[in-house]
């Protein structure tokens, strides 16, 4: 098959219509008359991780508390290892954009004075069911955005470490795009699929994490050389069984606590860090004590009910469950499971290294999102607010003229996508994506190894993702879809190799089962900084950098 | 967790193929169809598109599904969603849009 070239100039390129996506490009507009392309896989109004909808937003400040207190305690649950200045300036801006989306028309519940009812003093409770359509409207209303839907964008274009651009393709048609722009930003959110899921057959993509969200961004950044920050913090949620469904609504909203099969409360046993709860579960089970649970029997009817309609908004598989199996919680507990690990920047801190103003290291390249490093738990709001600060140094960079792309560095790309055409029809992207998901499981700290890892098991890791990467380049496509699958293999395989690299740098266990090294089981103060790393020559290069405070600037 | 569409419902108006976060629907013989169900996330969003209620979500049974089958019918702020059992026996839950999670 032929790929037909088309070329696009835009003034703000966003790769990734989604949470922060979509906030960025309206925030551009605010402070730009200048044009915007948001180039997205899928569809801006059901895309990536709000596609289902979500029942609270998990990162608000209530009255009483303060921004740093959201900094304090994001820094205490990732001990220690969080950019200060990325945590404050996200945490500023979270309540305003609540009142902004309220404004927009979602759904908050408020009390009978009319204040937000809060689920702890981080949270606000909403009927987020449609929160992502109301995304989207708010991109497109503010006009002279282009939203290009259906548009995979593989590969940056970057000049003397300046990016100038992207390569996309599109799904449906055979078209190549090559897309010239003055400042870009990444947003194309976390990454799913390294390891091998909970579920192993027909429901293998009932993942917690978009599957479609394949790490793209953080790949397209290894390989043009960007520095990517704590990569071996990875995400592991706890959720409930078989349908890995949101816990929150059960855990906080009707105050279910974990118990083990003894019906005993372990919380206490390992601490309440995110990780440590996670950390919990795995303990009890391997000690004899599991399954684990929520602890929901006893609960009102009117509570059941109430639950029904709250997962429909979010996770309808659950409803679904408890509707089909006429099993609900007041009567039946629901289990709970860890899923794979993911590398997600909105909940850990994995990701880009950026400056305060979420500039990569890649001039003009800027990042927000799950696919952004050092700011954890900043979910729907913190991404959007990083969004704003992203848009807004953006508009300040864009002064440079768009550079011409070069014709024959386009030509390479095409041949390469290209030769994915010829058919060698002994290799298949599912074979290779399941021998790579079985080698991250068993070698680098997947769920059937209980998160663990030594330094020997992740050489192996390394060795197998090499082979994968070798074999990789022969797989062969029938359409453009399947041309998108192999794409989206080759980010996996790209990102595991840095998760790799990343898990054998920190010679320490600060997180139990996000990075649980079993050659070095004790935290270490050793440890409190950063472990970064680039890509150099085909190698991945190590950096370590010391901690970053708030009230600091940080520039590159 | 997957879908299953009703070719008998389907009108092919494609609404559904444009909205999948994954691609993963299409249009075959101006009907939509999920050639690879395995690579469902279970979103709904089809399902809610659907204005013929011909998508239905349901749990796979390497997941531990019974065979139930799920719908969504929308009207202004209205979410209607019904379950079918396998045995026949159905049950409707209305969500309405301006109400918001209580917990
Ligand atoms: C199931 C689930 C439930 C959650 N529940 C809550 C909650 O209740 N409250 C809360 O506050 N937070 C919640 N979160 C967290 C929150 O939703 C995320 O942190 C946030 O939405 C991330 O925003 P993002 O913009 O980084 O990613 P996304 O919103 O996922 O956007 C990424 C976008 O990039 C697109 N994309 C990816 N690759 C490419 C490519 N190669 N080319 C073009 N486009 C691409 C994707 O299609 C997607 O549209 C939840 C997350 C999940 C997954
Ligand atoms: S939205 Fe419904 S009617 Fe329209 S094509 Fe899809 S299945 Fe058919
Ligand atoms: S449920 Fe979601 S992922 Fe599955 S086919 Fe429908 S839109 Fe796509």
């Amino acid at each position: 098959m032929d790929l037909q070239l088309r070329y696009l100039n835009t003034d703000f390129l966003i790769i990734g219509g989604g949470t922060a996506g979509c906030w960025a490009a309206r925030a551009f507009r605010e402070h730009s008359n200048a044009r915007v392309l948001i180039a997205e896989k899928a569809n801006v109004k059901r895309s990536g991780c709000l596609a289902a909808g979500v029942n609270a937003l998990n990162a608000y400040i209530a009255p009483g508390k303060t921004p740093q207190d959201y900094v304090d305690y994001a820094r205490a649950d990732a001990e220690g290892i969080v950019r200060g200045d990325l945590l404050l300036s996200m945490a500023e801006g979270l309540n305003r954009v609540v009142a902004s989306l309220e404004a927009l028309g979602l759904t908050i519940l408020k009390d009978e004075q009319g204040r937000y009812v809060t689920r702890g003093w981080r949270n606000v409770k909403i009927n987020g069911e449609n929160i992502k359509p109301i995304l989207a409207e708010a991109a497109k209303a503010k006009g002279h955005i282009s939203i290009l839907n259906r548009v995979n964008v593989f590969d940056y274009i970057v000049k003397d470490n300046r990016i100038l651009g992207a390569y996309a393709i599109r799904v449906d048609r055979p078209v190549l795009y090559v897309i010239s722009a003055k400042a870009v930003l990444c947003a194309t959110g976390g990454a799913a699929g390294l390891y091998q899921p909970n579920h192993l057959g027909f429901s293998r993509h009932k993942l917690w994490y978009p599957p479609f969200n394949t790490g793209a961004g953080l790949a397209m950044g290894i390989r043009a050389g960007a520095e990517m920050t704590t990569l071996e913090m990875r995400f592991i949620a706890l959720r409930c069984k078989d349908t890995i469904a949101p816990t929150g609504t059960l855990a906080q909203g009707v105050g279910a606590r974990q118990i083990n099969a003894l019906g005993e409360v372990y919380e206490e046993r390992y601490g309440l860090t995110t990780s440590e709860r996670v950390h919990g579960t795995v303990m009890e089970t391997q000690a004899g004590r599991g399954p684990c649970y929520l602890q929901t029997i006893g609960i009102s009817k009117e509570q059941d009910e109430d639950l029904l309609k709250a997962y429909l908004n979010m996770a309808p598989g659950q409803t679904l469950r408890w509707l089909e199996s006429r099993r609900m919680p007041s009567v039946q507990n629901v289990e709970i499971e860890g899923t794979e690990p993911y590398i997600v920047g909105g909940h850990t801190a994995s990701g880009y290294w950026v400056d305060t103003n979420r500039e990569t290291t890649l001039g003009g390249l800027f990042a927000a999102g799950d696919v952004a490093g050092g700011c954890p738990q900043k979910y729907v709001t913190g991404a959007l607010v990083e969004g704003e600060i992203a848009a807004r140094a953006a508009v300040k960079y864009m002064n440079d003229e768009i550079a011409a792309p070069d014709a024959d560095a386009i030509e390479v790309v095409k041949r390469k996508l290209e030769s994915h055409f010829i058919a060698q029809p002994t290799l298949t992207v599912d074979a290779l994506e399941e021998a790579m998901q079985a080698a991250m499981d068993e070698y680098a700290g997947g769920i059937r190894a209980f998160y663990r890892y030594s330094d020997e098991s992740l050489v192996i890791a390394d060795e197998k993702i090499r082979e994968l990467v070798q074999q990789s380049e022969q797989l062969s496509a029938t359409d453009m879809q399947e041309l998108v699958y192999i794409l989206e293999l080759s980010e996996r395989l790209t990102l595991c190799r840095s998760v790799i690299a990343h898990l054998a740098a920190r010679k320490e266990t600060r997180w139990h089962s996000f990075a649980e090294h079993t050659d070095y089981p004790e935290k270490s103060a050793e440890w409190a900084l950063y472990v970064n790393s680039r890509l150099e020559n085909g190698e991945i290069r190590i950096i370590t950098r010391p901690l970053v405070r708030e009230g600091e600037v940080y520039e590159h | 967790m997957s879908i299953e569409i009703d070719r008998e419902k389907c009108v092919g108006c494609g609404s559904c193929v444009g909205i999948c976060p994954g691609g993963l629907i299409r249009l075959d013989d101006e009907k939509a169809c999920i050639p690879q169900p395995e690579r469902c996330w279970g979103c709904a969003s089809c399902v809610k598109e659907c204005s013929e209620e011909a998508i239905a979500l349901f749990l796979g049974e390497d997941m531990g599904g019974l065979g139930g089958r799920m719908t969504a019918r929308q009207e202004d702020t209205l979410l209607f969603w019904t379950l079918t059992r396998p045995d026949g026996t159905a049950q409707t839950l209305t969500v309405d849009r301006r109400d918001s999670n209580k917990y």
